[in-house]
Parts: structure tokens; sequence; C-alpha cells
């Protein structure tokens, strides 16, 4: 098929001398939902974060829709991109967060209203009219108005959701987006992030939630100690894996 | 919104059943011989006589004793009364406390400005950015206001001449009085605002920069439009206190001939030889005027801190009624748990 959303080629990352990635290759295809699982500290999480660049790369490339994250390359050399082209990359990345990280003072509809207005320049009006139209589709519709405070774990975290999507991005990513909910309130978000899978959004999720990836994921990572151990399609991978360290991890939590 | 209607009772039982003396007792516990049966507790609101707190009886008695004192004290010095009477409204003085009004907000309006200007550049990543503020702070906060209010009235020393390429004049006229208080007040009170903004966005989650750049804000409008409102909780109270004390502060200004507040009970005072009268008059004003700004400070609070919580406590008003009310009506469930914001 053609360029692959996301391609990742010997990516490192270290914080000090803590090295955290040692080496990813792999390919994210369009319109697929591809999990990281791992144990924690494993690094999926910061590989997620890397790919919209909250976290600079130590080595490596990373690639998002045929573009490198953060830099421009000229000839053999590469140049920091500014901020303002870091702010207009991410701009098609969504991003959701396992602490949701919804802005406290506005409510779920200024919240998701909140980057169309000020960095689309959409206007107020329609801004508003999407993120009610968005607010309905994961459910919240009768939560417009509401502040964070008087919402829900998994309340909040489908605002998150309409709130990354606002933005039309052509790729999100979901970093263990139901690991901060209470038991009974991962299957409404992991609803709409199903709905979103089958509208053939391209999607990275971090979870822990083996049943979600099995069922809805087409390809799966394990990672550990900052490299990718096993990789397949989710089934293959959950029911049949073939490193030790693999299935250590899988019998801890299946 | 519906769900946080239901919850509501929540919190109202258990203050009740709370309130009570052990209304339900375990079932296990093997059962007192007094415990009602289970099944026979009645389900209505629980009406207890509340305890009696005669320590705050006999404490009020005293204070409003040492207080009949002190007035009677007054009462009996070598005070001019009338004269307090006939200059608490003396067009002198009211002039002076506009004065001392005007000052202080004019000031106040450069110390936040700045503060803010100073605290961003402060915690910039550029260097030349944050050391330039750290030195600002270092001077103004490492000198007193006195000294620097006669810096300002005294520019003329050094520099005679005001000349800024399009506009010059002679610097003893732009130095005015009023000018060398608003310098002189503001911009050390930017010193110390810049350390409370500072602290105001430092306490900001740092999720929140990460979600608002994951949306492609940039760093200016992240700052604007999500850390500094949510700074702004932290930053008001401290900032309302910053404006009280520049209410009183401003009086130094007097040092430097501007017409304020305390200059004005000064010039009467030497006039009239009414030294402590007209003492009494001005701190009658400062206790206005400051008394006036707690209360626009404790709204101004109320409205940064929406979002932040379920419900805000009752204003003095709310409160003070619920308390009269409590005396009357025994149970005060009603006034813990008195409005939700929405």
């Amino acid at each position: 098929m053609s360029e692959p959303m996301v391609r990742a080629e010997q990516v490192h990352k270290s914080f000090g001398p803590v090295k955290v990635l040692r080496g990813i290759d792999l390919e994210v295809r369009r319109g697929e939902v591809f999990c990281l699982v791992g144990p924690s500290g494993s690094g999926k999480s910061t590989f997620l974060r890397c790919i919209n660049h909250l976290e600079q790369i130590s080595a490596g490339r990373l690639w998002v829709d045929g573009r490198l994250v953060g830099y421009r390359q000229k000839g053999r050399k590469l140049y920091e991109m500014k901020e303002r082209e870091v702010a207009a990359q991410r701009r098609d990345i969504g991003m959701v967060f396992q602490r949701f990280n919804l802005f406290p003072h506005m409510t779920a509809v200024e919240n998701v209203m909140e980057a169309p207005v000020q960095v689309k320049g959409v206007p107020r009006a329609r801004a508003r009219e999407r993120a009610v139209e968005l607010l309905e589709r994961v459910g919240l519709g009768d939560k417009i108005r509401a502040y964070p405070a008087q919402l829900s774990g998994g309340q909040q975290q489908r605002v998150a959701i309409a709130r990354a999507l606002a933005m039309d991005p052509k790729l999100m990513l979901f970093d263990e987006p139901t690991s901060a909910l209470d038991p009974e309130l991962v299957g409404e978000v992991l609803d709409v992030m199903r709905q979103l899978a089958e509208e053939g959004m391209t999607m990275i999720v971090v979870t822990h939630e083996m049943g979600f990836a099995r069922e809805v994921g087409d390809s799966l990572v394990f990672m550990d100690g900052g490299v990718v151990v096993e990789a397949g399609h989710p089934r293959e991978v959950l029911t049949d894996p073939r490193h030790e360290r693999t299935r250590a991890f899988l019998s801890k939590v299946l | 919104m519906s769900d946080i209607r239901d919850q509501e009772p929540e919190p109202g039982k258990a203050a009740k059943s709370g309130a009570g003396p052990g209304p339900v007792p375990p079932v296990s516990a093997g059962g007192p011989p007094a415990g009602p049966p289970v099944g026979k507790v009645p389900p209505e609101a629980v009406k207890a006589i509340p305890v009696r707190h005669y320590g705050r009886w006999i404490s009020a008695a005293v204070v409003l004793f040492l207080l009949a004192l002190l007035v009677q004290a007054f009462r009996n010095a070598d005070i001019a009364w009338e004269v307090v009477g006939e200059y608490l409204d003396a067009e002198t003085v009211v002039e002076g406390a506009l004065n001392t009004l005007w000052i202080t907000l004019c000031s106040m309006l450069l110390g936040v400005v700045l503060g803010v200007v100073l605290a961003v550049m402060r915690l910039s990543a550029n260097p030349v950015l944050s050391s330039v503020s750290y030195a600002y702070i270092w001077f103004f906060r490492g000198t007193p206001v006195l000294v620097q209010l006669f810096l300002w009235f005294n520019l003329a020393l050094i520099f005679p001449v005001f000349d800024i390429g399009f506009y010059e004049a002679d610097m003893n006229e732009v130095m005015t009085p009023f000018m060398a208080a608003l310098l002189g007040l503001g911009l050390n009170e930017a010193a110390y605002m810049a350390e409370i903004s500072r602290a105001g966005i430092l306490s900001v989650d740092r999720g929140q920069t990460e979600a608002a750049h994951a949306l492609g804000m940039s760093g200016a409008k992240t700052m604007r439009r999500i850390v500094l409102p949510q700074a702004m909780r932290v930053i008001v109270p401290p900032t309302g206190n910053e404006f009280i004390n520049m209410l009183k502060t401003s009086s130094l200004a007097y040092a430097i001939q501007y017409q304020e507040l305390f200059l004005a009970g000064r010039n009467i005072s030497s006039r009239t030889l009414a030294v402590m009268e007209m003492l009494i008059v001005v701190s009658v004003w400062y206790l206005v005027l400051t008394t006036v700004f707690s209360i626009g400070q404790y709204y101004l609070e109320r409205y940064f801190a929406r979002g932040s919580d379920h419900r805000l406590p009752p204003t003095p008003l709310q409160r003070i009624r619920a308390q009269l009310t409590s005396f009357r009506v025994r149970s005060k469930v009603r006034g813990a748990s008195g409005e939700v914001t929405v």
C-alpha cells in the first residue's frame, strides 16, 4: 500500500543516562488500530509521546505521514523545527492522555471548541456547533455545559476524545486511556474507541486492555526494556506468544 | 447534570446520620439491650439536641467587657471627637482618600501587568529574558520602596531633560509627584507580583501544557488561554493581599508630596494641631478602603474558582443567614449543602 502513517527506524530515547528506547523499528499502516502493550517502564508511553514530539528522540528517525517529526532534513543535515512548525505538525495528531488533562476552567463544550477556534481560527459559532455534535457522538449531548470536575472519569475521557477529534486528526494516539478509570467506566470509553476504529481512524493505543486489543486491534507490538520483543496480529501474539518474555507478561495480565 | 443532582442527597444523608449519636448500632456487635431492634430505626432526619458550647458564651462576655473598657478609656481620653466627626468628610480628606485610591489602582495595575510579564520571562527558555527578569526582581525587591520613591522623584538631578527621541521635556515637569509615586510603587510591586505569578504558573499541572501542545497550540497561546487562567486561582488571593498592602504603602508617597490621604491629614493637623484626631480620621478612611477591597477580593476569588470544585462555599451573607436561622431551627443541614454551581 501507500506510505505508512507512522514509520520508526532505530528510534532511541534517553533521559540523561537512562535509556528508555533502544532502537524501535515499526510501521503503522493507514486506518489500522495499532496496539502497544508491555510492562510499565517498557517505553511504550515514551514512544507514543515521541510521535507528536512531546518528547524529542535521541537517535534514529521517525516519520508521520511521510514527514520527519520535529526536524527538517536538507541533504544530510537535520534542522530542528521552530515552535510554530512543531505546533502545525501536532495539529493533525490527536492525543488522549491517561489522566484526561481536560482544561478544568472550561466547560465540556468549551474544551472541545478551544483548539479549533484558537489554532485553526474556526468561527466560534461553527466550532460550537461541531463541538456539540462531537459530544453527542461520544454520548455526552446532555453534559455540554458541565465542568470537568462535575463529570465522572469515563465522561471526562470521552470529552477528551471529542476534544482531540475536533481538530480532524489523521492519527489518534491513546496513552493508556482507561488506566485511570474505575473498572465499570472502562467500557464506555472503549466503546467510543471501537466506534472510532470502525470509522477507519488510524489509532495507536497503549493499553492494558487485552480484550480490546484482541477484538479491535489490527497489529500488536509487545515492548519490554525499550525494544520491540514481538509483533504481529493481536490474536496470534496474545494466544500464541513466541517469546518467553511475552508469555510471562501475558500470563500475568490475562 | 442529572447525576450530580442524584448524588446531592448523599453528603446530606451522611451528615445527618453522622451528627446523631450512633443511630444504627452494628448488627454483629452483640446488640446491647438498650439498642433498638433492627428495622425499627425511623427513616426521617435525626433530630438531636446540639452540643451546648458554654465556653463560647463565657468568652463572648469577657470580650464584650474588655471592649467596653476600651471604649470607656477612649471616651475619657483627651480626644476632641467632634473634630474627628468634622474632618471625616472634609473636602481635603475625601480628596486625599480618592488620591490614595487612584494611586493604588494605577500602581497595582502597573505592578500586576508587569509582574505577570516578568514571571513569564523568568520561566522562559530564553536565557536572556529570564536573566533580565531575575535582575529586575533582584534590584526592586532588594531596595526599600521609600528609597525608590525618592530616586524617581529626584531623577532630574541626574537626567535634567526627559528625552526619548520624538519627545523632549524638562524632567521636573514630567516627574510629578504622581508620576514618581506611580513608578516607585508600581515598579516595586511588579517585583513582588512576578514572584506571586511565578508561583501561580508553576502550580498548574504540566499535563495541561502537554494537552494544549498536543492540540497544536503555540507556547504563547497555551500560556494565555490555558495556564494563566488556571494560575489565577493561586495568584488572586495573595494579589488581594498586595492590593490592601498597597493602599497602606501608598501613604509613603506623602514624603514626595503626593496629595494622598495621609498627607491630607497631616496638612490639616499641622494647621489645627489636632494630631490624634486627624490620625483617627485617616485610619477610619484606610479601614473603609481596605474593607471594600477585601469584599471585592472575596468575590473575585469565587469567580476564578469556577470549575475547580463542585460547589463553592456560601458567601458571608448566605452564611450569616444560615447562622441566624440555625439558632432557631435545630437542623443545620440545609446551610451546608446550599447551592450547586452550574
